[in-house]
């Protein structure tokens, strides 16, 4: 390998990824846009659920389970329907997606100690919130009536759980999400940007030109990597400051280990993209080659979106085989559990292989004969 | 004399079709070489393989001394190559590909400034340096694509249909500057389809599918030409190429332009004849007179007489 010809290749590059609005697109808007769209969108809490309420009781006990519900947090009471009849429209509509109905005997039958059941519907559609809404609610309904019973003495159940949550304290799913969002960004977007570099070369004739030359095929495709692993890392950087500021993601482990693995990362990742690109030899079929074999497995088979330990055996065994899985780990571990190599070194030595063998496709895929 | 290029039994086949059918010959040191044929003789085939770009079905081949199979970084290293289609980076600018070619052959330091310096000049792109290749008129971006292939100095250069779709002027230039190369001691191996720049080289193949079918000084092909040519000029030149093709005593007809060129058996008997069968077939025409022969003249008649018909 000689430097200086690796180092003609690099510059060439760069200049012609400068000058080609596309290229600049992808790896600067792209990423910026996925992160800001997909950090607000997903969110997995279930806050200020919206509520109606038929309160046909309209007494002071009423008004203070109305009161109970609205203090939690969880609810927004949004609408008041006079009859029993609008309830139904109000689920319909997807105005809201809890009704809570207090019956007229609501007062007399507390007053009176007996049971006083209240009426509480769920839209099911969303099963998902519809249970957290329920367990908000049951929650909600034990400590109003403990309060009725007890009247304001001190309740202790013998046996509680003390339950102490780690790494993501308030258990906010943003934490969750963006770490894991970081890696699976740069998994779609470093094998979009390489996928168009060696195919562009074949359709436009210059490779004809390239090919003439003595430059090894080595020097091309790891001549050609350099610009594509400063704009990777770029991203990389600009997501987690970006994480930190906006979304207000806790740092907590070694921003050095996450840079190693980074680059280790997005070497195998680019250089996937760059064999994609090399073995089709056509800009526009490389990259839906690497859209469609990156994008679908990040997002479903990283752990990112669904927890793999509760993936089919099948399907679990297929995620070892998806690099971002890795780096979704890598991420999250740094960044909220603080963990170091004495954990990570399985990750790392997974993405030291994604990088040696994406390169040596890459390479071997590379022909410097034309045909 | 050494020879720069040497050539046996080189054959490429492209599945059933072959392109280059065991071509031999050599390239002495600091000739112009020509290869002349139409498109689809074989040329550009021949002229990949001997770049390194191609493999050769089978048949050996040394350039600048090495084995074109074995040899192909030291090959790549001697020689120089400017391709048929330009094939420089159009979203480079002229200084941007000159100095990314003269990484890739390792050009640095002061020779790069020199080198630098020489192409620009030579190739008259001084003020265009900051320009982007692709905005450049096509007469420009020829002389770059030389003066990239010749940045590092090559023993060898091969320069296939280098002035294709240029205008005669700058054809005329381009050839000073491939003469200007060979007085400096370059070989020259380039390939054409035109007849009148053959004239310029030392020496010149004659391709047709995939065969050479002859090789001398121009001046000696055409004094090999042995049957007399008659030029009918006519206002029918297509038609009348049709009724000639099968006239007796008629070897060969070509047209160019006005003008119909007929390879015949007899002078004397054709310049009687071909009136006749003319007048009886109703075309007229304005003369008929024996000429020299051209280099598509050899070219035809040497097809003829390898018992072929024209490639492309």
């Amino acid at each position: 390998m000689n430097p200086g010809r690796l180092w003609a290749m690099a510059r060439k590059e760069a200049i012609q990824l400068r000058r080609d609005p596309r290229s600049l697109g992808m790896a600067f808007l792209l990423p910026a846009a996925l992160l800001l769209f997909f950090g607000y969108a997903i969110s997995y809490d279930v806050n200020n659920i919206e509520m109606a309420v038929l309160d046909e009781s309209n007494s002071e006990r009423s008004r203070g389970l109305i009161h109970a519900f609205e203090s939690s947090g969880y609810f927004d009471i949004v609408e008041y329907p006079a009859r029993y009849e609008d309830v139904d429209e109000l689920l319909q509509r997807a105005k809201v997606l809890a009704v809570l109905v207090i019956p007229p005997s609501f007062d007399r039958d507390l007053a009176a100690g007996r049971d006083a059941p209240v009426q509480l519907l769920l839209d099911g559609s969303d099963a998902n919130s519809a249970t957290i809404a329920q367990n908000y609610a049951a929650a909600i309904m034990i400590r109003y009536s403990s309060d009725v019973l007890l009247r304001g003495r001190r309740f202790v159940l013998p046996a509680q759980a003390e339950t102490r949550v780690w790494y993501n304290e308030t258990l906010e799913s943003r934490n969750m999400i963006v770490p894991g969002l970081v890696a699976v960004i740069m998994s779609i977007i470093a094998a979009m940007l390489t996928a168009l570099t060696i195919a562009r070369e074949w359709e436009r004739g210059t490779m004809e030109q390239l090919a003439a030359t003595p430059v090894h095929r080595l020097e091309v495709v790891i001549g050609k990597l350099v610009p594509y692993v400063g704009i990777g890392l770029f991203d990389v950087a600009l997501a987690i400051v970006a994480g930190l500021l906006i979304f207000g993601v806790p740092l907590r482990g070694n921003i050095l280990l996450l840079t190693g693995l980074t680059l280790l990362f997005l070497i195998g990742a680019l250089s996937f993209g760059m064999f994609i690109s090399a073995a089709v030899k056509s800009q526009v079929l490389a990259s839906q080659i690497a859209i469609q074999t990156t994008y679908l497995p990040a997002i479903l088979l990283s752990g990112f979106m669904f927890s793999i330990s509760t993936m089919p055996i099948a399907l679990q065994v297929v995620t070892y085989a998806v690099p971002a899985r890795y780096y979704v780990s890598v991420t999250k571990g740094i960044f909220l559990k603080g963990v170091g190599p004495e954990v990570l070194w399985v990750q790392g030595l997974a993405m030291i292989i994604f990088a040696t063998v994406g390169l040596t496709l890459a390479i071997r895929s590379f022909r410097k004969e034309l045909e | 004399m050494a020879e720069a290029v040497q050539v046996s039994q080189l054959t490429r086949r492209f599945g059933d079709f072959t392109a280059v059918d065991r071509v031999s010959f050599d390239v002495h040191e600091g000739e112009i070489f020509g290869f002349l044929g139409p498109n689809g003789a074989g040329k550009t085939t021949t002229i990949k393989m001997l770049t390194g770009l191609l493999r050769p079905t089978s048949g050996d081949a040394r350039v600048a001394g090495f084995d074109v199979l074995k040899q192909i970084d030291k090959v790549k290293r001697s020689i120089g190559y400017m391709s048929q289609l330009f094939s420089l980076y159009p979203d480079l600018t002229v200084l941007e590909n000159i100095q990314l070619f003269a990484g890739l052959y390792g050009v640095e330091g002061d020779r790069l400034d020199r080198r630098k310096d020489w192409v620009l000049e030579m190739a008259r792109l001084d003020e265009y340096q900051d320009r982007l290749t692709g905005e450049l008129p096509l007469g420009h971006k020829q002389r770059l694509a030389l003066g990239c292939a010749v940045l590092h100095e090559p023993l060898v250069l091969f320069l296939d249909e280098p002035t294709s779709g240029v205008d005669p002027i700058s054809r005329r230039n381009f050839w000073d500057l491939i003469y200007g190369f060979a007085e400096d001691g370059t070989t020259v191996f380039v390939s054409t389809h035109y007849m009148e720049e053959a004239e310029y080289c030392h020496r010149i193949a004659v391709m047709n599918r995939g065969s050479i079918i002859a090789l001398d000084q121009p001046g000696s092909l055409k004094d090999a030409i042995r049957e007399p040519i008659l030029e009918v000029t006519t206002a029918d030149a297509p038609r009348v190429v049709e009724v000639l093709r099968d006239a007796p005593g008629v070897l060969e007809v070509t047209m160019f332009g006005r003008a119909v060129h007929a390879m015949v058996e007899d002078q004397a008997v054709a310049e009687r004849q071909i009136p006749e069968i003319l007048a009886a077939a109703g075309y007229s025409f304005e003369s008929i007179r024996p000429i020299e022969p051209s280099l598509e003249d050899v070219f035809v008649s040497f097809v003829h007489r390898s018992g072929g018909t024209v490639a492309g």
